[in-house]
């Protein structure tokens, strides 16, 4: 039923959405970010939350923006990142790799972990204490990746609000933790920074899980809550790329409501626990 | 008119409300309804079982990428966003909080008012934040039905009061008669 009220709000919702596909389209094509196969309602979320707070009156004007001005750019990429991780984010995933999976990897000569979509690196500083207090830090190398280079830049800075450090804390402890959190920091003001010999072995790189491709041989590949962002064509196309990139036995760590079953490589993994979404890609 | 799906948004106090509107509905409720309660990021899924328990709606945690079906009822994940996609299906997202929350519930009221616009009833029950209070403002926009739990019977009246400032044209019904008014449909 269509009364007056609702027949505005309908044609504005319709020209938003061509407004929002003409705009994904555009940053393809000016600057090679490609999000035209993610979940459209976080991005319209997105798009329309920049739009209101510069004051414009439509997306086809932050189009403009966004093609004319580089700077401009970066403030969208960043609102199409997923910025917001925190450490030791779902504890049980990280006790049940301590438990599960880093004994196998200590069977390893040298240990190559990549953790992909990283943003701000709060899960690669997790994973760097988690390795070390396994005893494998010394011969473990992490590679982090993000599509986003001032969100790397967080990540090698390592440096976070004080105010977070409470939360991170209890997560540390209940994800089996073996030491005091904060024997892993220094608090300087409102901030935290992370101890520098934690990303002594860890190399922080550009790297786009859409249209970037393999490149390395890995033992284990962590990518959590980027998956759900994407439409099933590009779930599919990401967790190929993982699964070319793990050695036989390697694992695969996804985030708690991500799954592998739906996709096109769900026969080429065991489970290792289903409620954590850790696979491990089959020997043979 | 022929409304298409549900959506409830609840914080403090709100899984006795939502077993009220469970334990209320009709066998022959079909509609499907998607729940945002605010909880512990670390919750596990015991809502969505007891939940389960009690209705005829098969009642579960939405998943990614999940088509809406009748005879559902979604729960937002714990520490997630849940999103309704225009082609009705669901997704998460891990956002930032909104109004202190994830998941929150202007987040899956605004996103769902893009899907089905007129075809939408939003509910508002008891909390004390203002989460919902824009989110179903935009749901009247779209020509959708707002209802708010009467502040008077809401454990906690602060998200009903607020969302009533914000839509003073929403129905305000108490607790017990939401379902008996979803039954009419």
């Amino acid at each position: 039923m269509e009364t007056p009220l609702n027949k505005d709000y309908n044609a504005t919702n319709l020209t938003q959405n061509i407004e929002i596909e003409l705009l994904i389209e555009a940053i393809y094509k000016r600057y090679g970010y490609d999000f035209r196969n993610y979940n459209k309602a976080h991005l319209k979320r997105r798009i329309l939350f920049r739009t209101a707070a510069l004051g414009l009156n439509s997306i086809s004007e932050l189009q403009h923006k966004v093609l004319h001005e580089n700077d401009f750019f970066d403030l969208i990429l960043k609102d199409f990142s997923i910025n917001v991780t925190e450490m030791f984010r779902d504890p049980g995933f990280y006790a049940t790799l301590r438990r599960e999976v880093l004994p196998m990897l200590r069977t390893y000569p040298y240990v190559k972990i990549w953790l992909a979509g990283c943003s701000t690196g709060e899960e690669v500083y997790s994973f760097a204490i988690m390795i070390k207090e396994e005893g494998l830090y010394e011969r473990t190398q992490i590679y982090a990746t993000d599509f986003n280079p001032i969100s790397l830049e967080t990540a090698r800075k390592g440096i976070y609000p004080i105010s977070r450090i409470k939360d991170y804390t209890a997560n540390y402890q209940m994800s089996e933790g073996k030491q005091s959190f904060s024997d892993y920091y220094v608090a300087h003001y409102e901030s935290v920074i992370f101890n520098q010999d934690l990303r002594k072995n860890v190399v922080f790189a550009e790297h786009n899980l859409v249209t970037d491709s393999v490149f390395a041989e890995v033992h284990m590949v962590i990518c959590r809550n980027v998956l759900i962002y994407f439409n099933k064509d590009l779930q599919n196309k990401v967790v190929r790329l993982f699964s070319e990139s793990l050695v036989k036995g390697g694992f695969l760590g996804l985030g708690s409501k991500e799954n592998l079953m739906f996709t096109d490589v769900v026969e080429q993994f065991t489970v290792v626990d289903g409620k954590e979404k850790i696979y491990k890609k089959k020997i043979i | 008119m022929d409304f298409e799906a549900v959506v409830i948004g609840s914080s403090a106090g709100g899984l006795k409300a939502l077993k009220t509107i469970i334990l209320g509905l009709d066998k022959t409720f079909s509609i499907p309804i998607i729940v945002v309660q605010h909880m512990s990021p670390h919750s596990d899924s015991f809502m969505s079982r007891y939940f389960n328990q009690l209705s005829h709606l098969q009642v579960k945690e939405a998943d990614e990428r999940e088509p809406v079906r009748p005879s559902h009822m979604y729960l937002a994940p714990p520490n997630y966003h849940l999103l309704v996609e225009e082609d009705k299906t669901l997704s998460l997202s891990v956002e930032e909080k909104v109004n202190y929350a994830r998941p929150s519930i202007d987040v899956l009221f605004e996103s769902a008012a893009f899907a089905w616009g007129s075809r939408l009833i939003g509910i508002v029950l008891t909390g004390a934040n203002n989460d919902g209070a824009t989110g179903l403002k935009k749901i009247t926009q779209a020509g959708g039905l707002a209802i708010i739990q009467s502040p008077e019977t809401a454990e906690v009246p602060i998200m009903p009061i607020s969302a009533i400032d914000n839509c003073p044209d929403a129905i305000i019904l108490k607790l017990e008669d939401i379902p008996l008014f979803l039954n009419k449909l």
